[in-house]
């Protein structure tokens, strides 16, 4: 435990201590909320839009720590021979990564702390709310956007692995369902929409937390599916120097 | 009784071999320098014996453990110093010690080991905002933390001050003195001269001396000598009735002990062609002498 502890201690420091990481998973997730949230401009046939907002702002928090912060920083840990330090000492790549996922799931609990109560304050009402069901999605989500991050960090040189991490970032936001709702978009997109796994999480949560689910069914296999195939590619291609 | 035992190495990226055939011992409570030029094959070695590598063919023992089927054993009583980084930049000196003296069992204490390495006053600040040197010291301190009974340290004093060599230098000689087998990469061959008891001279993936530092250094006694312009090396022998060699531009060996009649024929050699004497040691060959005599010189 001793290892573990330190390691975790290490990793909330680094998060702590990394202003980019703060913005991206706290700054930009609050400023959208508040921003759509107070500004009628999504079209979005809510009377209150907060109701579409909150969940699809939480499944873009949960992305935002699983797979461009946790892909990000591990990219570069990489490439400064972090990693490869590391696995110099008893901690072992397998407590390595129990400290990784232990400070998402830590980060993500700050972030829902904060953005709940705001969407709250804004107008959000949670309607007939599944909770166990959200954390199980939260969980499979954040298996599923934690894999693509680390099958990334784990193959691309850092600088590569931050711009590719920021582009899909953006391409996921836009088209998964997350502020735009995905019915707003062009067949096309739609249909690229609801198999990516932004889009899968986005309709879940918008599903456990507010009933309003597009495709849950789908959404769930495709989340499944996502959750499963993600961290198994970044085991088998994950190169740690 | 050898800490690291190398026997019949090869190390093969594709179809180049980076290491063929390398056998070599590093004694216990000794420091080996490994050396050689960029790109000889010393760090896919060390790899390997830290287990970081593996090995195409041959058998690497690393105090009686094998690196990478026993590697979790090993990490309890190994240190490694990294070529370059290991540190996240945004990392603190005293956060990042604190976490490496963590991470072991019966780990260095913190304070101490930032002190022992001199940057007590450092310890607020972050990795990226320390000087070359500094970073040394720091991936040092780290390869410490594990209070380690081997410690491979690869390049420990590139790009350090005069102090920070100093210091890192009575280290490593505290280190083997208390028993740890301490294996150092260089390529700089006085640098290594000045803490190692053994050596492993690597050229192009091979081995090509490996012993104590004593036993490499050649019997006869010699005299170098440094000019200001190059000496026709046939004409000066004849005059000494030694042999005399260049081993580099401006460097020359002559094979003959230093007695008062010879270095008053060579100052009288020079003299009369109004050649320059800027260096003359005599004694025992320095590294980088015997490695230019194993070697033939440059190539």
């Amino acid at each position: 435990m001793k290892p573990l502890k330190a390691q975790l201690r290490a990793e909330l420091q680094l998060v702590r201590r990394n202003g980019e990481q703060i913005l991206l998973t706290l700054g930009i997730p609050v400023l959208l909320l508040v921003f759509f949230g107070t500004v009628d401009v999504l079209p979005i046939d809510l009377e209150e839009p907060t109701d579409f907002l909150l969940p699809g702002i939480l499944a873009l928090a949960i992305m935002s720590t699983s797979m461009v912060s946790l892909g990000i920083a591990t990219g570069f840990e990489r490439s400064y021979q972090v990693l490869k330090r590391l696995g110099a000492t008893p901690l072992g790549r397998g407590r390595l990564v129990q400290a990784k996922i232990l400070t998402v799931f830590l980060v993500e609990i700050v972030q829902f702390a904060i953005l709940i109560p705001i969407g709250l304050a804004l107008g959000w009402r949670p309607q007939g709310a599944l909770w166990p069901a959200a954390i199980v999605v939260i969980l499979a989500g954040t298996s599923a956007f934690a894999g693509l991050g680390l099958t990334m960090a784990g193959r691309l040189r850092g600088e590569i692995n931050l711009a590719a991490q920021n582009g899909l970032y953006l391409l996921l936001l836009l088209l998964g369902g997350m502020i735009i709702p995905l019915n707003e978009l062009p067949a096309p997109l739609k249909a690229i929409g609801q198999v990516l796994p932004s889009g899968a999480l986005a309709d879940l949560m918008h599903e456990t937390l507010n009933r309003s689910g597009e495709n849950p069914g789908v959404s769930a296999v495709v989340l499944a599916t996502w959750a499963i195939a993600t961290p198994l590619v970044a085991a088998k291609t994950f190169r740690w120097s | 009784m050898p800490g690291v035992v190398v026997e019949n190495l090869v190390v093969k990226y594709n179809d180049l071999v980076a290491v063929d055939d390398v056998s070599f011992e590093a004694p216990e409570g000794r420091v080996t320098a490994v050396i050689g030029p960029n790109g000889a094959g010393k760090t896919s070695t060390i790899e390997v014996c830290e287990g970081f590598r593996t090995a195409t063919s041959g058998r690497v023992c690393v105090l009686g453990l094998d690196p990478k089927r026993q590697h979790d054993e090993l990490t309890t009583v190994m240190g490694v110093m990294l070529q370059g980084g290991g540190v996240y930049p945004s990392a603190r000196v005293v956060d990042v010690v604190t976490l490496f003296c963590a991470l072991h069992d019966r780990g260095a204490v913190p304070r101490e080991l930032i002190d022992l390495v001199g940057l007590s006053t450092r310890a607020k600040s972050t990795w990226r905002q320390l000087s070359g040197g500094e970073q040394q010291r720091l991936s040092l301190a780290l390869a410490l933390a594990a209070r380690p009974r081997v410690a491979f340290l690869d390049e420990p004093t590139s790009g350090v001050d005069i102090d920070g060599r100093d210091t890192i230098r009575t280290i490593i000689r505290d280190l083997a003195a208390n028993g740890t087998t301490v294996v150092l990469a260089s390529h700089e061959l006085d640098e290594a001269e000045r803490v190692a008891d053994h050596v492993v001279m690597f050229r192009a993936g091979h081995v090509i001396a490996a012993g104590a530092l004593a036993s490499l250094r050649a019997s006869v006694d010699s005299i170098r000598f440094s000019t200001s312009s190059m000496i026709d090396v046939s004409e000066l022998s004849h005059a000494l009735g030694a042999s005399v060699r260049a081993v580099a531009d401006g460097d020359y060996v002559i094979e003959a002990a230093s007695t008062p009649d010879i270095m008053a024929q060579l100052a009288q050699w020079l003299s009369q062609r109004n050649l320059a004497l800027t260096d003359v040691r005599t004694g025992h060959e320095t590294l980088i002498e015997i490695y230019r005599r194993i070697t033939g010189g440059p190539q």
